[in-house]
């Protein structure tokens, strides 16, 4: 018994494909954080007429299964439509590689949510949502449910974090059950912005802290 | 370039002194160690075991009867607790470090399904036990309190002196894990004043599969292994005379030259891997184990730089959760406060005897590489 990891993860994670950044990409979107200790980013460069994806580059903090499976997403999501692309799923991306072990499953997971999100992002913000349903309560919390307290590794919604969701009129409040002075507050109200302003009705998004 | 084992702390490899040493007493002295009314192959054998027993006491200080051989240290940590707490009538509270070896925490919590409370010593930044703390709660109903003497992940000595003198006011017994420090730090018992303490063979480049326990005279201990009359009674069992011949040799050729050897090396590496930007230096600068160093890199994760390093041919090891069977992060690091983003990215370099100051370039060099890479495609980077 080796390495529990195939030739095909190695490479991957020796030679990464689409490694960096996009700048003023049309769409990106982050999974996972540094508490969990996976972290994938993915930029997207979309063709507007023909929806293909013209180019993607990612980021990634993480293990070797996390490097090769967000490389090998890039992969498979490059050149394909936006619609096409959606449709790829974890084991696709895990099978593309050789598979995975059991306990490394979630960087697939991971890597092919990260690219999921963006398109998502992206349709969202270009008006190609089918089903034009007003953002409520419950699909912020559905998007938090990606989002990580960095204190303890858990979701913010399931850390308790997040404490009230209202929406109306297009602003998102956030209340959350920190200190505007914590260490990580700065980061907190980021990434919760981050995930919740590409939505396409989404106005803008204020997160409410605790009075010190 | 040969590989580069720099995984020491976990195991070493055995000396070939060592082994030359041990081989006779597989092929040729192979009697049991028996009473002194038996046959000659096994008061041999018992004679050889002696031998082996006398050179580990003398070196630190420890009397008649008082040193008992086991299968390594998990079982010398697992007698000591859980021998005190067998035979415990009234007391019924344990504190242990947070940054304990798991063979000493999961024996104590393992105790807790038989009533005993076991309650964790708080430890700083560094790993260093909060001395206040201790002297705070400890109490008359306080049976044993067990703080290991050197740390294997992160290098830490702990003030084992001062814990005893706080012990001793309520007269709770004092275990000491050594296992990391035997043969690499000066010890001597009854100057520390511990009622037990253990040490293991295989990080001094002996063999693995023996250790030992150091039981004070007095101390209220119950039988840990129910077999024969062997090691004073106190553990069952044919005695592993190889193991412990091996292990009193692999003692013997820890000279304190040696280990200066070994720290010069370590601060050599120390120095250069503290050169790199945005890295931090991980457990006590001052009060140090001699061949430990562990460092975090920010913005990366360390199964991907031990794997590159691997790649590379240098062995070394992280307190990653990715890198753990578990998933979780060390314990020792998150003990100690850290975030799980900076356990993530620690990396343990442990040296040994067969290290050579001509690799260390090397190694730093492919660190340094490696890291680089990594961080440029992090999304940390340039930090939040």
């Amino acid at each position: 018994m080796g390495i529990p990891y195939s030739q095909k993860v190695i490479e991957h994670f020796v030679n990464p494909r689409n490694v960096g950044k996009i700048e003023n990409p049309d769409a990106k979107a982050t999974e996972g954080s540094p508490a969990c200790g996976d972290m994938v980013r993915i930029y997207l460069k979309i063709d507007e007429k023909t929806k293909r994806i013209e180019d993607i580059k990612f980021e990634s903090y993480g293990c070797a299964s996390n490097i090769a499976t967000a490389s090998i997403t890039t992969e498979l999501a490059k050149g394909k439509t936006i619609d096409e692309a959606k449709k790829i799923t974890w084991k696709e991306a895990a099978d593309a590689l050789g598979g995975l072990p059991p306990v490394k499953v979630h960087c697939a997971v991971l890597a092919v949510d990260a690219l999921k999100t963006a398109i998502e992002n992206y349709e969202n913000q270009h008006g190609l949502i089918v089903n034009k349903k007003p953002t409520d309560e419950k699909k912020v919390r559905e998007r938090l449910e990606h989002v990580i307290d960095p204190r303890t590794g858990l979701d913010v919604i399931r850390s308790k974090l997040v404490q009230e969701i209202d929406v109306k009129d297009g602003i998102v409040t956030i209340k959350v059950d920190m200190e505007k002075e914590h260490q990580f507050a700065g980061n907190v109200e980021s990434e919760l912005k981050e995930r919740i302003e590409p939505l396409w009705d989404v106005k803008e998004v204020r997160v409410v802290f605790n009075k010190s | 370039m040969n590989y580069v084992y720099l995984d020491n702390g976990a195991s070493t490899r055995v000396d070939p002194i060592v082994l030359k040493e041990m081989i006779k007493y597989m092929d040729e002295v192979y009697g049991v160690a028996s009473s002194q009314f038996s046959h000659q192959p096994g008061i041999m054998a018992r004679d050889s075991l002696e031998k082996a027993r006398e050179i580990i006491k003398a070196g630190l200080n420890i009397r008649e009867g008082e040193l008992v051989f086991t299968s390594g240290g998990t079982e010398a940590n697992n007698m000591a607790i859980k021998g005190v707490a067998f035979e415990s009538e009234k007391r019924r509270k344990i504190l242990v470090s947070g940054v304990e070896h798991y063979s000493v925490l999961h024996s104590a919590r393992s105790l807790e399904i038989h009533g005993f409370e076991v309650i964790t010593i708080p430890v700083d930044g560094d790993g260093v036990i909060d001395l206040e703390w201790l002297e705070k709660n400890i109490d008359d109903n306080t049976l044993l309190v067990s703080v290991q003497h050197s740390n294997h992940e992160v290098g830490t000595v702990q003030p084992i002196e001062e814990i005893v003198k706080f012990a001793k006011r309520v007269g709770a017994i004092v275990h000491t894990d050594a296992a990391y420090s035997f043969g690499w730090i000066p010890i001597d018992v009854e100057k520390l004043g511990v009622d037990l303490l253990t040490i293991t063979g295989h990080k001094i480049h002996g063999p693995k599969g023996i250790g030992g326990l150091y039981i004070k005279k007095g101390t209220p201990i119950k039988k840990w292994m129910d077999g024969g009359y062997n090691e004073f009674d106190m553990r069952g069992g044919t005695e592993n005379i190889p193991g412990a011949v091996g292990m009193a040799k692999a003692f013997e050729l820890m000279t304190e030259e040696e280990v200066e050897r070994v720290r010069s090396m370590r601060d050599y590496l120390k120095e250069r891997l503290l050169s790199i930007e945005d890295t931090h230096l991980n457990g006590s600068e001052k009060n140090r184990h001699p061949a430990n160093l562990n460092v975090t890199f920010d913005y990366i994760e360390g199964e991907s730089v031990v794997l590159h390093l691997d790649m590379r041919g240098i062995g070394v090891i992280t307190g990653s959760a990715c890198f753990s069977r578990s998933l979780e992060p060390s314990h020792i690091l998150m003990a100690m406060g850290k975030t799980h983003e900076h356990a993530h990215g620690s990396v343990r370099y442990s040296f040994g005897r067969f290290n050579k100051k001509e690799e260390l370039d090397y190694v730093f060099e492919q660190t340094e590489v490696v890291v680089r890479k990594l961080r440029e495609m992090s999304p940390l980077k340039g930090g939040k």
